[in-house]
């Protein structure tokens, strides 16, 4: 792992932008309250995320994927999108973005419960997209919809999340191409988290960064440490108002790595040693942004401990909600494949109904 | 373009001034759709490679950029997977795209978007996305393209949940087809018979029975092109005019054809399907995508559940072959043609049980 760039992390503090220039000025640094607000995030998607493994194990799930590690990434990006105007495309590991969005956590965690593709929450109202498993299948629809605002001369700028595996699609190409082409305001929020299931990003990434090839289509582009969440919040803030004030889309890397399996079906152990993801992982983000708070004095050790109490105890209501979710009314598999249905699908509906009553 | 107005006047219910029936290529009345759509709904969308400027290379959205914007009809990069993707984001923004991949074979690179994303938006997002998207695919063969440019998809599309699918036969059906697609809610798959743009024929703008059917209605079923008493013609797309073309030869020998145009290819219209084998009690369906698992064999068994105990013999497929679409040299031994369509009516009409 030595020459990949995902191991350590080491794109330290915010850097200037590997290519292009990156207009629009950050929002004022952020409060102690803001600072606290997004410990306290990153403590329940934590406490979540670890929560939602052990459901799995327990058997209240059928299956997840876990983001541990990925904190300071997905609070600190999530955090900076203004729901109002905003609008989030995730892939299926962006449990953190969408805490920090304010998104209904039943809802969201229902697709793991396998109650509905996509899962129960209202995209349209929550800001973000429907859970998506195909990988950059949602980066060129941010595109699209970015596409839109420009036309309907909205501030509203769309955001599309893809990993390192995702970005050896074809589909990222284009929508970066497209993004590039139409100034769309776009931004493309990368988690370089090391690892596309089973192969590293070496074995991934040619070159070995994806902000590099931003370049490439005009696009500035920040690579940052994503372990970092200060840093997180703050480069997306400056690529939403890049974006916001029209001067087309920007690309963020944010390094960070997988501490977990890919999902819980996923075993770590075949492709890496307990030694090496210690090595690698660096330093946990969670307990990285304790030490600085508490070094800078924004809070201390009973704020901390509240924090995780609250994670607790919203943890224990979201797993009472996964529980009492029963299974959607089989009519719903019908229903909702058009808007304007078919008479073909109401016969099948029709006979399911009169075969599955007679059983 | 002629505008051979023959009659006008007096205004519709609706209020649209009548426009009366005009002669047209399938061409031109799929551009006049357009322009009439982008007219009428603000958030109507045209794009695709060439689209703009230059107006498509079969210039079906000739003029729509000079007269609407290059916000509204636009050029994309050179993407098929991208064009479709971002359709997919502008539906969800509100729009009504309108999206063109420039030949049929081209389809291929975006299939994941539209099997994938299109056809499933509204369904993974409970109805909350829909996906008004009518994407045209000009389609089939009969031009003499190279490779690539000639395909019929129509199978694969009507088997993913999620997709309707159309395909317009002359210019009368192209243009009523192409305005009620454009302002369905749903993601419709327009295939237009390439080798059929250019032919002309009568347009009526304000056809009060666009459906075919003696209720009136919308076009949102199969349609009797042609009324027949031995046996029953279906067909679609460029096939229907070589359908009617053997029905009149038929006639010649006494045996009298009626031809259904399906139009329609998901949903099928069921009920018309049934009633004209059920007059005719014989059956052949003629398509030029191959044989296996084609459109044929769903034509074929949904008139066997309805019409088994009237059928006279088995329904016929008269189909291009199991092979890739051949070059333009050999493209009329693989199209059904005249002659292989007859010899199937033949094979029908003098089927013996036992």
């Amino acid at each position: 792992m030595d020459s990949t760039p995902s191991a350590g992390n080491d794109a330290g503090q915010l850097p200037e932008p590997l290519s292009g220039l990156l207009s629009g000025q950050p929002a004022g640094p952020l409060t102690a309250g803001q600072l606290r607000e997004l410990y306290s995030l990153m403590v329940a998607v934590r406490h979540l995320d670890t929560s939602a493994i052990a459901w799995q194990r327990q058997g209240l799930i059928p299956g997840y994927a876990p983001e541990l590690g990925q904190e300071a990434a997905q609070v600190g990006s999530g955090y900076a999108v203004d729901t109002a105007r905003d609008f989030v495309f995730p892939t299926y590991r962006e449990m953190g973005v969408a805490r920090a969005m304010g998104v209904d956590m039943v809802a969201y965690m229902s697709t793991h419960k396998a109650t509905w593709h996509g899962g129960l929450y209202d995209p349209l109202e929550s800001r973000l997209a429907p859970i998506q498993a195909v990988v950059a299948g949602s980066v060129l629809h941010a595109v699209g919809w970015a596409h839109g605002q420009t036309l309907d001369q909205t501030d509203g700028v769309a955001m599309a999340y893809f990993g390192d595996g995702a970005s050896s699609q074809g589909d990222v190409h284009e929508a970066m191409n497209f993004a590039a082409v139409m100034r769309a305001p776009v931004v493309f929020f990368v988690q370089n988290n090391g690892w596309a299931i089973s192969v590293p990003t070496e074995r991934q990434v040619a070159g070995g960064s994806v902000a590099a090839r931003a370049a490439g289509y005009g696009i500035p582009a920040l690579r940052i440490d994503g372990n970092d969440v200060v840093a997180v919040v703050d480069a997306t803030r400056r690529a939403f108002a890049h974006a916001r004030a029209g001067h087309g889309p920007v690309l963020i890397e944010a390094m960070t790595y997988r501490r977990g399996p890919h999902s819980t079906s996923d075993d770590p152990g075949r492709y890496r040693s307990l030694n090496e993801e210690r090595d690698d992982a660096g330093e946990d983000p969670l307990e990285r942004f304790r030490k600085t708070l508490l070094a800078d004095g924004v809070a201390d050790e009973a704020f901390f401990a509240e924090a995780l109490a609250a994670a607790k105890a919203e943890e224990e209501h979201i797993r009472a909600g996964i529980q009492a979710l029963g299974s959607r009314p089989g009519t719903e598999m019908f229903d909702l494949v058009f808007q304007e249905t078919t008479p073909a699908l109401q016969a099948q509906a029709a006979n399911w109904r009169e075969e599955s009553e007679h059983v | 373009m002629s505008s051979a107005i023959l009659e006008g006047g007096a205004g519709m219910a609706d209020g649209t001034p009548r426009r009366g029936v005009e002669q047209l290529s399938m061409q031109q009345a799929l551009n006049r759709a357009l322009d009439e759509v982008l007219a009428g709904n603000p958030k109507s969308l045209v794009f695709g490679e060439d689209c703009g400027r230059l107006g498509g290379v079969f210039r079906i959205t000739d003029g729509l950029q000079a007269k609407y914007g290059p916000g509204r009809v636009f050029d994309t990069p050179l993407a098929e997977s991208g064009i479709l993707g971002m359709s997919v984001g502008l539906a969800m923004a509100g729009f009504h795209p309108i999206p063109e991949v420039q030949f049929d074979g081209f389809a291929y690179p975006a299939i994941n978007q539209i099997v994938c994303q299109i056809a499933r938006m509204n369904y993974r997002s409970r109805g909350t996305m829909p996906m008004p998207i009518t994407l045209r695919v000009p389609s089939f063969g009969g031009i003499r393209a190279p490779e690539h440019h000639g395909e019929s998809l129509e199978a694969l599309f009507a088997h993913v949940p999620g997709l309707k699918v159309v395909s317009p036969s002359n210019p009368h059906e192209a243009y009523h087809l192409l305005k009620y697609a454009a302002t369905r809610p749903d993601p419709v798959i327009f295939m237009e018979p390439k080798s059929r743009y250019w032919q002309k024929g009568e347009v009526d703008f304000d056809s009060a029975d666009p459906s075919g059917s003696p209720a009136g209605g919308p076009p949102t079923g199969a349609k009797v092109m042609r009324e027949g008493r031995h046996l029953t013609l279906v067909a679609w797309g460029a096939m229907v005019a070589r359908c009617l073309q053997v029905a009149e030869l038929a006639a010649e020998d006494g045996i009298d054809v009626e031809v259904l145009d399906l139009r329609w290819l998901k949903p099928i219209d069921e009920a018309a399907l049934a009633a004209s084998v059920r007059k005719t009690r014989r059956a052949v369906v003629v398509h030029e995508a191959p044989r296996t698992s084609g459109l044929g064999a769903e034509v074929a068994q949904l008139i066997t559940q309805s019409c088994f105990d009237t059928l006279k013999a088995p329904v016929e497929r008269i189909t291009g072959f199991d092979v890739p679409y051949p070059s333009g040299d050999l493209e009329d031994e693989y199209i059904p043609n005249i002659d292989r369509i007859l010899f199937g009516i033949q094979r029908v009409l003098e089927y013996r049980r036992g």
